[in-house]
């Protein structure tokens, strides 16, 4: 087993620097996983992102069923900290950019957006698990398709299909002759690569996040060695402060994630003009 | 190189290329989250959160109300009070004003009996005055006319002439005596 990288973690390696072999840099390879059952082949299998999501999801459900299940006027301190991330979310996001009338409807998809992609991301540092789901990218996929189908029909219903043919084409007569061009563009634009680009944001912050906590905790353990030791510890310092800035990112990209999400919701409720 | 290896490096050539059953997953791992949230826990909470806000505002109609009521329970206090001051005020006039007449009903009395008692002073001096007036004069005709008798040596007769004489004499110096005075 200790043949493949996949599954090799840094210090099983057994490889330092003087010792004549090279550097084991992370790479892709990096966010592969041999199944931990099934085929590989036979699309029925199942990885750790796999248990790691699953699991989230039971965290998430976990936390808030213990903090909401049996919710009180004068809450305890689970019901209080569940409570302001879920009012951060319903007031600050979803109440800011949609408006707290027409924009009730999508708090719990909102919410449940956020706080799932923040569990996913923060498998990112957590001891053991020590993989962001998110960096695989059909996790973040799957949550834009689920944005991105109900931004179209929200758009269609709203506006009727001319009406949603324009917002989608950002239909301006007064553009004059490059109005065909700049039709095009925003449709390009608005159903082809927004969705994309709203999955690969998360995906790629979280994959490039994992790469260099990787880097650095690989080069830790690789240093280890003769005068390398005095990098080593410049390294480990690097992993802790990027440990720390993960952290950061892990919610500022949830956020990002849902205050998108919001913004493109209003902008299918929004009146064409 | 192990052929599992062969076959991951195929795959993952290009890292934007999902696998199906990792889709399949993400979606289930989502809707868990969303099912229950949105069934179950953010409706409980909602409710608690629109009790709390009713019970809130409940409270603090509560206390408006109670401090409408404390207001004019001041009010009416106060009110109370103001007329409880002008009625003694009155009461104080009242008594002043009963207490003035009375000590100048008593004053004038006084004075009435004052005067009466002057006058009955000096009506029985009057009276004493002329009472001794007349006995003196009777005294002094009387010793007079012993005086002149014995000088005399004889007794006077003709009282009668003699009384008239005493009688202008003493009147002359009754006048004398008026006139002096």
């Amino acid at each position: 087993m200790s043949a493949d990288p996949t599954q090799v973690l840094a210090f099983e390696t057994d490889c330092h620097i003087f010792d004549g072999c090279g550097f084991p840099a992370p790479g892709l390879h990096s966010f592969l996983f041999e199944p931990l059952w099934g085929n590989p082949d036979s699309n029925l299998y199942f990885n750790k992102p796999m248990l790691l999501a699953l699991l989230g999801s039971i965290i998430v459900v976990g936390f808030f069923w213990a903090a909401f299940r049996k919710p009180k006027v004068v809450p305890g301190k689970l019901q209080m900290v569940a409570e302001a991330g879920y009012d951060f979310i319903r007031r600050g996001v979803v109440y800011e950019t949609i408006g707290k009338k027409e924009g009730e409807k999508y708090v719990p998809l909102v919410v449940s957006l956020f706080f799932f992609i923040w569990m996913m991301n923060l498998w990112s540092i957590i001891p053991v698990a020590q993989f962001p789901v998110t960096s695989i990218i059909a996790y973040p996929m799957v949550l834009a398709l689920i944005v991105y189908v109900l931004w179209v029909s929200l758009t269609f219903k709203r506006h009727g299909f001319v009406g949603a043919f324009k917002n989608f084409t950002g239909y301006d007569k007064s553009l004059g002759p490059v109005l065909p061009l700049a039709m095009f563009i925003e449709f390009l634009s608005n159903l082809i690569v927004r969705p994309f680009t709203h999955a690969v944001r998360l995906f790629a912050n979280m994959f490039a996040g994992h790469t260099l906590l990787l880097l650095f905790t690989i080069a830790s353990w690789y240093l280890l060695n003769g005068i390398g030791i005095a990098y080593a510890g410049v390294s480990f310092i690097m992993v802790i402060v990027m440990t720390a800035f993960e952290l950061f990112i892990q919610a500022l990209q949830a956020y990002v994630f849902v205050l998108l999400t919001c913004t493109f919701i209003q902008g299918a409720l929004a009146e064409h003009h | 190189m192990s052929p599992l290896l062969n076959i991951a490096a195929e795959e993952t050539q290009n890292p934007l290329v999902p696998p199906l059953p990792e889709l399949v997953i993400g979606l289930i791992a989502f809707v868990i989250v969303f099912g229950l949230l949105a069934w179950k826990l953010l409706p409980n909470i909602n409710k608690v959160l629109e009790e709390r806000r009713e019970s809130i505002e409940g409270g603090i109609e509560k206390a408006e109300a109670a401090q409408t009521e404390a207001q004019s329970v001041l009010e009416q206090y106060k009110a109370q009070l103001a007329e409880a001051r002008h009625e003694a005020a009155r009461l104080r006039q009242e008594a002043q004003e009963q207490g003035a007449t009375l000590i100048a009903e008593m004053r004038a009395e006084g004075q009435r009996q004052r005067e009466e008692i002057i006058a009955a002073g000096h009506a029985q001096i009057e009276a004493d005055r002329k009472a001794a007036a007349l006995t003196l004069r009777q005294d002094v005709g009387r010793l007079a006319t012993d005086l002149a008798g014995k000088l005399v040596g004889e007794s006077l007769d003709d009282h009668a002439r003699q009384s008239r004489t005493i009688d202008r004499f003493l009147d002359e110096l009754e006048e004398k005596a008026e006139a002096s005075r």
